[in-house]
C-alpha cells in the first residue's frame, strides 16, 4: 500500500517544530506501524536526511514506551493496543496519516515523535509503591487476600505508564495513570499501610507537575491500550476523600 | 479565591460535584414552584409560592447560601478550566478523534451560556421582584397584597424573542445537566460497575425531564395566556 505520511519534525526541545510530508510506497498491510517507521527511517538514512525520532522498545504491548498520536488519537485508529500493535491494514491505500508526538506541558518534546514521560516517575517516587522491612521472603498466601480484590488490583496494575490517559484526556490529565497506580495498593492489605500518605502524595506530586484536572470525559478510558477502567478515579477520588477526614 | 486555588485537583472536583449537586437540587424547586404558573388557573398559587419565598426568613437567609453554591461552582469552574487550559499549551494540529461523553467537551461553553442567562434572568425577574429595578404590578390574594410575579412573567413572555432566547438557554442547562449529573457521582468517588450505567441513564432522564418542564413554561404563557 502507499501512503503519504504526515509527520511532525522537530528538532530539539526547544525548537520550532513543524510538519513534513513523506509519501511512502509498497507498505505491507501486515507490517506493523512501526515497522512501517523503520522503513521510512532507513529511506531517509539512505538519502542522507535525519531519521524521524520515535519511542519504542519490547514491541510485544508489554512496555509502554511507544507513543504516537496518530490521526487524532493515542495510538491509532484502534482499541486496547499500543502503537507496536497497530497494523498497517487499519488503514486505506493512498490515505495521509497524521502522527504527531503526545502533547502535554509534563510530557516535554525531546525530539521529533519523542517526549520525556519521567513526570510520571516523579509521581511514582512520590508514593507509588510499598515500604518493606529487609527480611526472608513471606509466604505467598500469608495474608488472604479476597479474589475479587486481587483481581481488580491486577487490573489496575495492568497500566503500562505510556501516557495516551493524559495524551487524550482534552485536559492532559494523569488521573487515570495515578489512580491505576493508586488503585493497586488500595485494594490489598499490604497497599493499605501507606494508603493514606502515598494518596495525598501522589496527588499533590501530579498537580505540582502541571497535569490538568479530571472532567470525566473518559477519554483516557477509552484510549487506553490495557483498558484501564475509570472507575479507578472514582475509587482514587474516595481514598483521597478518606485521607483528608480521617 | 486563594483558598480555592491552594486546593488539590481532587479537591476542587469534589467541592464542584458537591456545589452542582446543590444547585440541581435548587433548579428541582425552582421548577416545582413555576410549574404552578401553568398548572394553576389563575397562578395565584404562584404569587402565593414567590410571596412566600420572598418573605419567609428562613429563605432569606438560606439565598445567600444558594448564591455561595454558584460562585463557588463558578470559580472553581473557571480555576479548573483555566489550569487544564494550561496543561496543554500546544493543542494537537490534527483534531482530537477519541471517544468521550459528548457534552463534556463543552462544559465551559454551556456554563458562559447559562451565566449569560442568569444574568439576564435576573434582571428580568429577580431585581424587579426586591424592587431594585423596573416596576411590578400588586395583587391581593386572600386580604394580603403581594408582587405580581406571574403577571410579570406573563407580560415577558409575551414577546416571543424572550420566549426564544429562554427556550435556547435552557437547552445549554441541559446539555450541562447531562453531563453534570452523572459527573458529579463520580467525582465524588461513587461509581459502581452495576449502578454506574443508572445512574448515567438517570441522569440523563433527568437532565430531560428538567429541560423540557422549565421549557414548557415560556411556550404555554406563550400560546395561552
Amino acid at each position: 500500500m502507499d501512503l503519504k505520511l504526515k509527520i511532525w519534525r522537530q528538532s530539539g526541545p526547544d525548537a520550532k517544530g513543524e510538519f513534513k510530508e513523506y509519501p511512502i510506497q509498497d507498505i505491507s498491510k501486515d507490517s506493523s506501524f512501526l515497522e512501517m517507521m523503520d522503513v521510512l527511517n532507513e529511506q531517509l538514512v539512505s538519502k542522507g536526511e535525519e531519521p524521524v525520532a520515535f519511542d519504542h522498545d519490547c514491541r510485544e504491548g508489554i512496555c509502554g514506551m511507544c507513543s504516537l498520536f496518530i490521526n487524532g488519537r493515542p495510538h491509532g485508529p484502534d482499541d486496547a493496543i499500543t502503537t507496536c500493535q497497530l497494523h498497517m491494514r487499519k488503514f486505506h491505500d493512498g490515505e495521509t496519516v497524521t502522527i504527531e508526538p503526545w502533547r502535554a506541558k509534563p510530557f516535554p518534546i525531546i525530539k521529533d515523535l519523542m517526549v520525556d514521560r519521567s513526570a510520571f516517575d516523579e509521581i511514582i517516587q512520590a508514593g507509588g509503591f510499598v515500604s518493606v522491612s529487609t527480611g526472608g521472603v513471606p509466604d505467598a498466601n500469608a495474608i488472604p487476600i479476597k479474589k475479587v480484590n486481587a483481581d481488580l488490583a491486577m487490573d489496575a496494575a495492568a497500566c503500562i505508564g505510556c501516557g495516551a490517559c493524559v495524551a487524550a484526556c482534552k485536559n492532559a490529565s494523569a488521573m487515570l495513570f495515578v489512580s491505576a497506580k493508586v488503585s493497586q495498593f488500595a485494594l490489598l492489605p499490604q497497599g493499605r499501610v501507606e494508603a493514606k500518605e502515598r494518596v495525598e502524595k501522589m496527588v499533590a506530586k501530579m498537580d505540582d507537575i502541571g497535569f490538568g484536572n479530571c472532567t470525566n470525559t473518559y477519554a483516557c478510558e477509552a484510549e487506553c491500550p490495557k483498558e484501564i477502567s475509570v472507575a479507578n478515579i472514582a475509587r482514587m477520588n474516595r481514598e483521597f476523600f478518606a485521607a483528608k477526614v480521617s | 479565591m486563594s483558598n480555592l486555588l491552594s486546593l488539590s485537583s481532587v479537591a476542587k472536583k469534589i467541592w464542584m460535584s458537591l456545589m452542582g449537586l446543590f444547585l440541581f437540587t435548587f433548579l428541582l424547586v425552582h421548577l416545582s414552584l413555576n410549574l404552578t404558573m401553568i398548572t394553576s388557573p389563575d397562578s395565584g398559587l404562584f404569587n402565593e409560592a414567590a410571596h412566600f419565598m420572598g418573605t419567609n426568613p428562613f429563605i432569606q437567609v438560606f439565598q445567600w447560601v444558594l448564591f455561595a453554591g454558584f460562585i463557588v461552582h463558578i470559580i472553581l469552574g473557571l480555576i479548573l478550566q483555566v489550569q487544564n487550559w494550561m496543561a496543554r499549551p500546544n493543542a494537537y494540529k490534527k483534531k482530537a478523534s477519541s471517544e468521550q461523553s459528548f457534552f463534556s467537551k463543552y462544559m465551559i461553553h454551556t456554563a458562559v451560556v447559562i451565566f449569560v442567562f442568569l444574568i439576564i434572568h435576573f434582571l428580568n425577574f429577580f431585581l424587579v421582584a426586591k424592587g431594585l429595578i423596573g416596576e411590578i404590578g400588586e395583587v391581593t390574594i386572600d386580604g394580603v397584597t403581594m408582587e405580581d410575579m406571574a403577571g410579570l412573567v406573563f407580560d415577558l413572555f409575551a414577546n416571543p424573542a424572550y420566549v426564544v432566547f429562554y427556550i435556547i438557554a435552557l437547552l445549554f442547562l441541559g446539555f450541562h445537566l447531562d453531563h453534570g449529573i452523572q459527573s458529579a457521582f463520580q467525582s465524588l468517588g461513587l461509581n459502581h460497575p452495576k449502578y454506574t450505567p443508572c445512574i448515567k441513564n438517570a441522569g440523563r432522564l433527568l437532565a430531560i425531564v428538567i429541560t423540557l418542564g422549565y421549557v414548557l413554561i415560556p411556550l404555554v404563557i406563550y400560546f395561552t395566556k
